[in-house]
Order: structure tokens, then C-alpha cells, then sequence
């Protein structure tokens, strides 16, 4: 069980940030998996006065508050629309609707979980975070960044055209994914792909020999064997592990698959689950 | 520290820890009907509601509820009593454990859908587990229940 | 009859639905101490020295206690009929640990936080042995869970704690080996399950506290009061007369709570501190450190002659009963008995089988008891011969399928099948999942394959010859009864069925039954609710119980009105002459019992049976099979049961559907896994998935009921067969949809998905 000293809902951000510089400070998000461990906080830092509990959306970008819980996300109806119901594919599996209206979207991404349904959706898209000192950086360089003291304010979500979807595989309708495939074909001609759950950290996989290339502007045929001849490069350099939801044999086996399907499903194929 | 909230309609004041957990808080309130069935999240025993939403409570620090109005099944007992009677009337309540906190998600789910699919309700609910029923037995229940709470709903009107 | 066979509501139901605070917890009294235990890391070890001066200094600290301070007489934690089958192995605290999570101090506070602060301060040295984590291993291995001199097994079990055998016995009819030899068609193969976890919502609970006579008083969570009653005065030494145990409503048992898990830590911190105490058990404790369902290794030889008869079974089980034998030489015995009992041609059967002690956590009773293991076991390799044969298994089924009247084989519950509609709940069960038109499979043509599977299973009720079923009825003043069990209601709904019954005997209305459950000092014995035994005996008892407290209302009835018993008859509502005119209303006579009255208006009855006449079924699955991801899906799950009358219909169907669900979770995610140090690895709710309601759906029951003439009403077990059927019918269904044959449970989609994957390389 987590043991807390103090407990303070700050004021602003500089102060939550000032108190954060003590390593024995802790930022809450949903205390679900904080709740879990074992540590000793000395101050619990709660950004709940701070409006970071909203979605706000324009033109060009959602601006997703840390405080925003994964309910939220999942029955946004504009990210709905922009992800065509991929964000809450991502979602909905996640143990129960109790579990999605305490945990956030600050406490997920931060977390850099590598289970994390999450962070696989938001690498597919076009995501940024903003840190309170740090500034804007892509959602990717942060998931590859240690984790520091700086503070999660927002993840912000371009709003580039494409098409989306999510897979994942499970042992049982609620459990962690054994994987997950999160797909983006930018209506620019780019594809980013994701995985994860490998069991490590979800990462792009990057097309790097072009397979999918204006993949939206192939033919059905031509993208049934792009999307299979990716899958099979996925499968080659996605590095997967064994845990006890799987043997890393059959999540490289699960690469090939999921990508596969989540490419045809986004490009409009019906091969998707 | 010291917070003020609403349970069941009424005010309390009272002191906490940093870290109490809101599930203690309430038992310790005399809020009975909130289990602890797990450490991890994942059973949704002590399901309750807070501003009209369900949070699972043995996850929520007592601290934040500060100013909020907290329900538990203390606080529905005729709601609790209205759909119980289809539950008990297939015999899905078995060890009754899991209950309140599948019947305060239940109440939250009526706020939350209307005229759910079994499918949408079993969704809704997935974070309840029970051990006893196998679940069938309680969707039985709840169908019948919000199908009697519909025709309920239409004798009002048409009075 | 009036009550039995309807649907009536539980008699506890409302106070359930609204959540009142009726289960241990909520009833403990608030200064009770805080007790919980220190756990050894290691799987094997020796306490070289303990040190808890720091500990106790921590303040609220009440007392800590080692292996110095305990009783040295051994005990076993195993909820059975004295004397146990099971091994008196077990200390409250012993200096050898046997595996990771067991016992190596007690803390007892005032608050949690103190408790959790002294256990941290706790210094132990082990001296860490060598551990025996694989059962294969485990029999004449030089290393020896249970060495020491005072281990005894009471009954002739072929335990033999210098071997780590708990139990070991072959018993045989007939030379197996040469009909299997003259067969045409045999199959030789071995299947593996776990020890799952009963996982009721409710952990381990119990409260404990001295009364006005310095008895011991415990509140637990239990199936069996009478039983944690005589562990409890042997673990601590004082003898059952100076213990009292009280059940509540308890959140659930499923057998875990057949096992004293953890009645003895709170039980020990009272007798020392003379101070209320309570314990209860965290989800992560009730994982590692409980009582799950026996790891079994089943190899099975079947043989049959060409026209499809099965001539002979042999059957030969290793089970694992971890670090302490409770029900280890019990289980093991339905894993041969049930599944035997199945077949009805068989001319020479053997029966074999061992249990070993090894370092891992003990394990105890769980719903089906042994006969899930077997049956998954026996009901793979029936399906694996009629293929062999090219038989559709169903028809072979059919062909050898014990039906009423036929002599058991191998079963040892009973001679001959009393009564049985099992050949008429396979057809039904085959109609409801349309086998004849989807069998084995059909391939829908978009990488996904349907398939059917299907399965018969049997239990027992009551173990017979032993146990007993304790029922006392009396008249109240008002006219209404009260019925006092020793039975368990742990939310199947005996305190219900059984008011039934009673209700039905005595032509009363269900609600003028009271029911009281259980307290040691007040409630007719009962050996507790297990081994599928309520409905069953004790309902027998509660029967007899009624039919004796009739007589004695006829008998005042008939005072009353000056005449004699034979000539008066009672309707439940009056005493009447039959001949002639005068009547006395039940009123009248209940009130005559309390004033200048010598006839006692109350009955006991204690009732045990010569046999354990088997509830029966069958089980048909159809599922869906991804052939890339390994994903399964099932669509549609027809069980139909022979549990004989079905008291009440609906807690009857609950039951099943409840069984059925929670086999489905043993036969597709509960997967026990243990790491190389003996640690459970999973050990929460996260990492042990049990089923949500979104992985089920489409579970239809029926019942065909048989009339059971041992029992008042006909009625027969149901609350363990249930659980029988899943992991075979999925199994079965999932060779016949791709070929691939899973003899170790659970069915994951990486075994489904990586079998096909090497077929088709092998093709390839």
C-alpha cells in the first residue's frame, strides 16, 4: 500500500512544479496504479483545481487536460469522429467503466506503461504533450524520455485527416493486451503504425522500405499484400518479450497479425476484429 | 486534515489522513455496503458514486472527495429494494458480496444509457465481477428490470 | 407440494440487495486487534533465528508470536469428518517453512498501520534448503517437505512422509492390461491441470474474542463450524468445548472456506491476549497463501472393441498437494471414482494414483473436487478414442453411457444407478447445440472455423457413509417454526431450499418458517456444506426433523381433545378428528406448548446415507475459432442436468450457470504460474483474469429431472458437477475444429494459434 505524508491540491502549475522538485513528491492522476505500489510520498501533488479536466477541440487540435479520465476520452464524441471510434477500441476493454472514470489520461501517458492501451493509440496519431517546463514535444520522443520531474499538462491531438484503427488481442475481454496495433494512414500519404504491449513499451514501426506509401490510393489487392508484407517486416523488427500472457514467439506471431489486419480495417478492408 | 462532503445527502466533517482511502473513509462512516474485494482495481466491489459518476472507492483518496457528494447503497436503499426484487427474483444475488457495488454501477448506468443492448450493458457493467452467478442470471434481471422501469416510465406519461 | 420445485426468493435476499452489513467484517467489533502473519519468502527454509524486540516496541503492538509460542501437537487445516483422511502435518507456526507465503510470525495491533510497521521490523534468518517445485519430482526425492517425527496420517491413506507421499493407492477389477491388449482401439495420454483459485469475492475472514465463560468465541467465514470447532481445540490445545463458532453470511466458498485458512491466527492472539481479534485476508494472500483446486496429472488408457463398446479404463493420477495434505488423500480418489462411474461396459478397470507433498502452496477443497481433474482427463481421451474409431463421439457415448438401473463400475458412492436421466440430458444437450448438422466443424470462409464438443459429467451427493446432515425443527408459541441447520449457506440458498422442504413436510406457508444458521453451541451438528451434501442430507434430515415434530403436534392435538394420536390427523393448519367432529387450529396447540405442557413441540434428526446417488449431466459447447490469432470464442453453451427434483428451479439454474462460468474460466484464462523461486506469480485480480460478463454469453441450461427415492423429495446434488463439463466440451470442440488436441489447461489463444502455426510450416 502507498503511504502519503501531505496531501496538496495546488494552487497553479509553478507550485505543483516547485513541490514536484523533491523526489519523495508524487503528481496523482488516477491513483490506480499508484495506489498499487509500495511507495512512501511525502507530498501528494493533486492538479484537480487546475481545469485540466477537459477536452477542448478546434480546427486544428484536441488539447486533451491531464486530468481527463479515460471515460472521457472513450465517449468523446468529437475524437470519435476524428479516430472513427479507434480511440475507444483502445478503451473500452480497460477493466470496467469505474476503473476508466478514476484513471486519467496525464497518469496513463506518464506512466509510459508497457501494457498501456494508451499511449499505443496515441503514438498512431499525430500527439504532442505538454510539459509545464519542458514545452511541446511529440508524444514519441517523450515515451522514449526517462522519466523526470517535470509536470504533464496536456496531450494534444493534430487533427491531420486519416484513417485509424485499433486491434488488440487478449487473453480475456478485460485483461492487459498480449498486443496492440494502432494504425494512422494520413490522408497525406503517411502511415504510422504502432505496437504495443510487446510486452515492452509501444513503439512505431517504421516503414522504412515504403511498404505503405499512399497505401490509401492502392487497390484492394495491392493493399491486402502491402499490408501483409508489412506485417511480416513488423514481425521481423517490432522486439517482442515473454511474460505470463505470452511467450514473445507468439506476440512476434500476433506483430504480423494485428498490423496486418489493423492496416485493412483503417484502409477500409473488413479483416479487422 | 480535515474535509467536508456530502454522503447520502448529508454533510460530514471529518478528519483524514493523507492517504485514506475513500472505501475506508466510508465504512468507517458505517457505509457497510462498500467491499473491498481486491487491491488492484479490478473487482469493482466498492463501487460508488461520486458527483453521479461511478469511481471505484478503495482507488479514490478521501482527500479528493473534498466538496463532493458521495452516494452509496445506504443512500438508495428503495432503489436498491426496487431492482433487487428482479434480482432476487431469479436467485442472481447468491452471496450478495458483490451486490452493492453491481447495483450502484447499475444506478449509474440508467443515468448514463438509455435503453441499453445487452451487449451495451454488459460493457457497462464489465467491471463487476462475480464469482456466484455467472453473470446470466443477473442480466436476466436487469432486463426485466429496466423493461419494467420503462413501462413504468410510459404510465407516467400517458397519465 | 407446495414450496419444493418453485422459484422462491432467498430468504436472506433482501438484506443482501440493499447491502446491509451482515458478513464478518461488518459485524466485528471495532477494537478488535489487527492480526496478520509474516510471510517466508523462500520456498523451503529452516528459521535459524527470529528477532522481534523491535518490533514489539512499535506502539499498539499487543503481541507477536513465532514458532517458540505455539501448541506442538499437529493438525491438519482440512474441514472433513474426524478422524481426517487428511495428515496431521500442519502447526499454527511451524520453524520449517514449506513455501512462499507460509506462516513465519503473527502480528497483533491495535491498528493496521502498526501491524504493517512491526511486521517490517521482524528480523528472521533462514537457512534456506533446497525445494522440491515440481510434483514430478517430488516422490522418494532426497528432500523432505514433512520430516519430522510427529507427522501422522490417522487413516490407512498410504501416506508416508519419509517418501512425501500424502497418499498413494491402486485398486483395480478385472486384469486391465489384458483387455486393453485384446481392444482394437486404444488410447494412451496423459492431461494436466492446475490449481486454480475459488476466487470468491469475499477472502478469508474470521473474528475472534473470549466469552463470560473464557470460551473461545469465533465469527468466520466458513463452510464448516463444526470441523473449524475441533481444529481449532486441537491447534490450540484446549479442546473443542472451550470454542463456539458463529457463521454469518458469507461472501462465498466454493471449498476454499472447507479449509481453516485462517481461523487459528486471530484464534491464537485471543487465547494469549485474552483481547478480540480479527483477521482478514488481502486478495494477494488469498492467492498465494490459501487452499486452491489440487494440480493433477492424469494419464489415461482406454480401450474399446470394434463395435464401439468400451471394454476398459485405467486411470492413473498424480496430484499435488503442495506443502500440506489437506484433502489431498481425498480429492485425488473422484478424480478415478467419478469419471468411472460414467461408463457402464467397462469389464476391467485400475485405478491408481499418488499425491505428493512438494514446496509449493497447500492445496484444499474446490468445486468438483477432484472429479473436474478426472472427467477433463477422461472425457478428452473418450473423444480421442471414438476418433481413433471414427466414431462420432456423442454416438459412442451414447452406446456406453451408464443409464438407471445398471451397476456402477468403479464408482464407489453406490451399487447401482438409482437413478439417472443422463441418456436423455445428452440428447437434449445434442439437440440445443445442433450437433448432428455442426458436427465436428464447419469453416466460415473468413480465417474462422465454428466447431461443436460435447461432454457427460457426474458428482456425488453427500459422502456417503459419512457424512451428516443435522436438522431441529420447534413450534413457537405463535405457530410459526423455526428451523436450525449446522448446514452452510455461503449464498447458494440452503437456508432457503431447506425452509422449503420444511415448509412442505410441515403444510405450512414458506414464510412461517424462521431459519437459523449456524452457531456450534446452538445448532444440530452437521458435517457442514461440502462434498455436494446439503440438499441432499440434510435435507433428508430437515424431512425426518418435521415428520417427527407432526407427530408430536398430532400427539398434543389429540390430548387437547381427549382422544388418542391414531385417531386424529394434522393438515398443517389443524389437528383434526378423522371420525367425527373436533378440531384444534396448530395456534391453539402452539400456545399449549408453552403453558402446563409435557409434550415437547421440538425434533431433532441426524441423518447419514448408505449411498451418494449421482446427479448427472451433459455439456455442449459450440465455439469459434480465429485461425490466426488462436482466439476462441464461445458461442453457445447448452448444459442440461439431472440434479433430480430441482428444489428451487432458480437457484438450481444459478448454480449452473454459475459452475459453468467459473469452468470456463479455468479451461480458457485461469492460469496458475509459479516462477523458478516458488513464487505465485498470479497473485492479485489483475494478474489472475477470472471471468468478466463480457466472455460469456449464450449459456443455456435445461433440466431433465430423475426422481431420487433415497431422498423425501427426489432431489440429488448440483452445486460441484456443474462445474465439470467446460474444460473438456472446449477442448473436445477445439479438435474437432482444427485438429489440434490441448491436454493442459488453460486453452489459450498462444496454444491454439502456435500449434496451427506449426502444422502449417510443417506442411509447408
Amino acid at each position: 500500500m502507498i503511504k502519503i505524508r501531505e496531501y496538496v491540491k495546488v494552487k497553479d502549475l509553478e507550485e505543483a512544479y516547485q513541490l514536484n522538485q523533491k523526489k519523495s513528491s508524487c503528481v496523482l492522476g488516477g491513483m490506480i496504479w499508484l495506489k498499487m505500489g509500495s511507495r512512501n510520498v511525502g507530498t501528494a501533488i493533486d492538479l484537480s483545481g487546475l481545469g485540466l479536466d477537459s477536452i477542448e477541440e478546434d480546427q486544428e487540435e484536441f488539447r486533451i487536460g491531464a486530468m481527463v479520465t479515460l471515460r472521457e476520452l472513450e465517449t468523446h464524441n468529437g475524437l470519435e469522429q476524428y479516430t472513427q471510434g479507434a480511440m475507444k477500441e483502445s478503451l473500452r476493454h480497460i477493466v470496467g467503466v469505474q476503473f476508466r472514470n478514476c484513471a486519467t489520461v496525464g497518469g496513463s501517458i506518464f506512466g509510459r506503461f508497457g501494457f498501456s492501451d494508451v499511449l499505443t493509440m496515441f503514438l498512431a496519431m499525430d500527439s504532442y504533450v505538454e510539459l509545464y517546463k519542458g514545452g511541446i514535444l511529440p508524444l514519441e520522443e517523450f515515451a522514449r524520455m526517462k522519466r523526470d520531474r517535470d509536470i504533464l499538462v496536456r496531450v494534444i491531438v493534430k487533427k491531420r485527416p486519416a484513417a485509424m484503427a485499433y486491434i488488440s488481442q487478449r487473453n480475456s475481454s478485460t485483461d492487459f493486451p498480449v498486443l496492440a496495433c494502432g494504425v494512422s494512414l494520413f490522408h497525406d500519404g503517411e502511415a504510422r503504425v504502432t505496437a504495443g504491449a510487446c510486452p515492452y513499451k509501444a513503439v512505431r514501426v517504421e516503414d522504412e522500405n515504403g511498404y505503405l506509401k499512399d497505401f490509401l490510393k492502392k487497390s484492394p489487392k495491392e493493399r491486402e499484400k502491402a499490408a501483409a508484407d508489412f506485417g511480416k517486416y513488423a514481425k521481423e523488427h517490432v522486439r517482442t518479450g515473454s511474460n505470463m500472457r505470452a511467450s514473445a514467439e507468439y506476440r512476434s506471431h500476433l506483430v504480423m497479425v494485428l498490423v496486418k489486419r489493423a492496416l485493412l480495417q483503417a484502409g477500409g478492408g473488413k479483416n479487422g476484429n | 486534515m480535515e474535509i467536508k462532503f456530502w454522503l447520502n445527502g448529508r454533510k460530514v466533517q471529518t478528519e483524514i489522513k493523507a492517504d485514506t482511502l475513500l472505501l475506508d473513509l466510508l465504512r468507517e462512516k458505517g457505509c457497510y455496503s462498500v467491499k473491498r474485494g481486491c487491491e488492484t482495481a479490478n473487482c469493482g466491489l466498492c463501487t460508488v458514486l461520486v458527483e453521479e459518476k461511478p469511481v471505484l472507492s478503495c482507488s479514490t483518496l478521501a482527500a479528493r472527495v473534498q466538496e463532493k457528494h458521495v452516494v452509496t447503497l445506504e443512500g438508495l436503499q428503495d432503489k436498491a429494494e426496487e431492482f433487487g426484487r428482479f434480482l432476487a427474483g431469479e436467485g442472481a444475488e447468491q452471496c450478495g458480496f458483490c451486490n452493492p457495488g453491481f447495483i450502484m454501477n447499475i444506478f449509474a448506468m440508467e443515468k448514463e444509457l438509455s435503453d441499453p443492448t445487452e451487449e451495451e450493458i454488459n460493457e457497462y457493467l464489465a467491471g463487476n465481477l462475480c464469482r456466484c452467478s455467472g453473470f446470466i442470471g443477473q442480466t436476466r434481471s436487469i432486463l426485466k428490470y429496466l423493461e419494467y422501469k420503462k413501462t413504468q416510465k410510459e404510465k407516467g406519461e400517458g397519465e | 407440494m407446495k414450496y419444493v420445485n418453485k422459484a422462491v426468493p432467498k430468504k436472506d435476499a433482501m438484506a443482501l440487495v440493499t447491502g446491509k452489513p451482515v458478513y464478518t467484517d461488518d459485524i466485528a467489533p471495532k477494537d478488535c486487534l489487527i492480526v496478520k502473519v509474516l510471510r517466508s519468502p523462500y520456498a523451503h527454509a529452516l528459521i535459524e533465528e527470529i528477532r522481534t524486540e523491535a518490533a514489539m516496541k512499535v506502539p499498539g503492538i499487543a503481541c507477536i508470536l513465532t514458532y517458540k509460542d505455539v501448541p506442538q501437537q499437529r493438525f491438519t487445516l482440512a474441514g472433513q469428518t474426524y478422524p481426517e483422511f487428511s495428515p496431521y502435518d500442519r502447526l499454527i507456526l511451524d520453524q520449517r517453512v514449506r513455501f512462499v507465503g507460509d506462516g513465519a510470525a503473527i502480528v497483533a495491533g491495535e491498528t493496521e498501520e502498526a501491524v504493517d510497521k512491526a511486521l517490517k521490523l521482524i528480523k528472521v534468518k533462514y537457512k534456506v534448503l533446497p525445494a522440491i517445485l515440481d510434483f514430478h519430482e517430488a516422490k522418494d526425492n532426497e528432500i523432505l517437505i514433512h520430516p519430522e517425527d510427529n507427522w501422522e496420517a490417522r487413516m490407512p491413506v498410504g501416506a508416508d512422509n519419509k517418501r512425501n507421499l500424502c497418499a498413494q493407492k491402486e485398486e483395480s477389477l478385472g486384469d486391465v492390461d489384458a483387455v486393453l491388449k485384446n481392444c482394437k482401439y486404444v488410447v494412451d495420454e496423459t492431461y494436466h491441470t492446475k490449481a486454480n483459485q475459488q476466487a470468491m469475492m469475499e477472502t478469508f475472514r474470521a473474528y475472534t474474542y473470549l466469552d463470560y465463560f473464557g470460551r473461545l468465541n469465533v465469527v468466520a467465514s466458513t463452510q464448516v463450524p463444526f470441523h473449524v470447532r475441533r481444529i481449532l481445540g486441537r491447534a490450540l490445545g484446549i479442546g473443542a468445548s472451550k470454542v463456539r463458532v458463529i457463521k454469518p453470511r458469507i461472501g462465498g466458498g466454493f471449498g476454499a472456506k472447507q479449509t481453516a485458512v485462517v481461523e487459528m491466527y486471530p484464534a491464537i492472539v485471543t487465547m494469549k491476549t485474552g483481547k478480540p481479534a480479527k483477521i482478514l485476508y488481502s486478495r494477494y494472500e488469498s492467492q498465494i497463501c490459501s487452499s486452491p483446486r489440487h494440480e493433477m496429472e492424469v494419464r489415461v488408457r482406454l480401450g474399446a472393441d470394434e463395435k464401439g463398446v468400451l471394454k476398459a479404463i485405467d486411470i492413473h493420477t498424480l496430484s499435488n498437494t503442495g506443502a500440506y495434505g489437506e484433502h489431498g488423500p481425498t480429492t485425488v480418489g473422484l478424480s478415478g471414482h467419478k469419471p468411472l462411474g460414467l461408463y457402464r461396459n467397462t469389464e476391467a478397470y485400475r485405478f491408481t494414483y499418488e499425491v505428493v507433498y512438494t514446496n509449493r502452496m497447500s492445496a484444499g477443497a474446490y468445486r468438483g473436487y477432484g472429479a473436474t481433474q478426472g472427467i477433463f482427463a477422461l472425457e478428452s481421451a473418450v473423444d480421442e478414442l471414438a476418433h481413433k474409431m471414427g466414431m462420432d463421439p456423442v454416438v459412442f457415448r451414447e452406446k456406453n453411457l451408464t443409464r438407471e438401473g445398471d451397476k456402477f463400475i468403479g464408482y464407489d458412492g453406490s451399487p447401482v444407478v438409482t437413478s439417472s436421466t443422463l441418456d436423455k440430458c445428452l440428447a437434449r444437450a445434442k439437440e440445443m447445440i445442433g450437433w448432428d448438422e455442426k458436427y465436428p466443424c464447419r469453416d466460415m470462409g473468413n480465417g474462422k472455423v465454428r466447431a461443436v464438443g460435447a461432454a457427460i459429467a457426474m458428482q456425488g451427493s453427500s459422502i456417503a457413509k459419512v457424512d451428516v446432515g443435522g436438522a431441529s425443527i420447534k413450534l413457537g408459541e405463535d405457530g410459526s417454526y423455526t428451523l436450525g441447520l449446522g448446514a452452510t449457506d455461503m449464498g447458494t440458498g440452503c437456508d432457503t431450499i431447506l425452509s422449503q422442504m420444511a415448509a412442505d413436510v410441515l403444510e405450512t406457508d414458506f414464510d412461517n418458517i424462521v431459519v437459523f444458521g449456524v452457531d456450534t453451541d446452538i445448532s444440530p451438528y452437521d458435517s457442514g456444506s461440502y462434498a455436494s451434501a446439503t440438499t441432499y442430507i440434510t435435507g433428508i434430515a430437515v424431512a425426518d426433523a418435521c415428520e417427527q415434530l407432526r407427530e408430536k403436534i398430532k400427539k398434543l392435538g389429540a390430548e387437547m381433545m381427549g382422544t388418542d394420536i391414531e385417531k386424529v390427523e394434522f393438515d398443517g393448519k389443524r389437528v383434526y378428528m378423522l371420525e367425527g367432529e373436533g378440531e384444534v387450529f396448530l395456534e391453539a396447540i402452539a400456545a399449549k406448548g408453552t403453558s402446563g405442557n409435557n409434550t415437547s413441540l421440538q425434533a431433532s434428526a441426524t441423518r447419514s446415507s448408505q449411498i451418494s446417488p449421482p446427479p448427472f449431466m451433459a455439456g455442449a459447447v459450440e465455439i469459434e475459432i480465429d485461425k490466426e490469432t488462436g482466439s476462441l470464442e464461445i458461442l453457445d453453451y447448452a448444459a442440461v442436468v439431472d440434479c433430480g427434483t430441482p428444489i428451487n428451479p432458480n437457484l438450481a439454474r444459478v448454480q449452473t450457470e454459475g459452475g459453468l462460468v467459473q469452468g470456463i474460466g479455468m479451461a480458457l484464462y485461469e492460469d496458475i504460474q509459479y516462477n523458478e523461486k516458488g513464487q505465485m506469480r498470479n497473485n492479485s485480480f489483475m494478474q489472475y483474469k477470472i471471468p468478466a460478463r463480457t466472455d460469456v454469453k449464450n449459456i443455456r441450461v435445461e433440466f431433465i429431472p430423475s426422481y431420487e427415492k433415497s431422498h423425501p423429495f427426489g432431489a440429488k446434488s448440483i452445486g460441484e458437477m456443474v462445474i465439470n463439463t467446460p474444460c473438456v466440451t472446449i477442448a473436445n470442440a477445439v479438435y474437432n475444429g482444427i485438429g489440434v488436441r490441448i491436454r493442459e489447461m488453460p486453452i489459450t489463444p498462444e496454444k491454439i494459434a502456435m500449434a496451427l502455426a506449426e502444422r502449417s510450416e510443417q506442411n509447408e
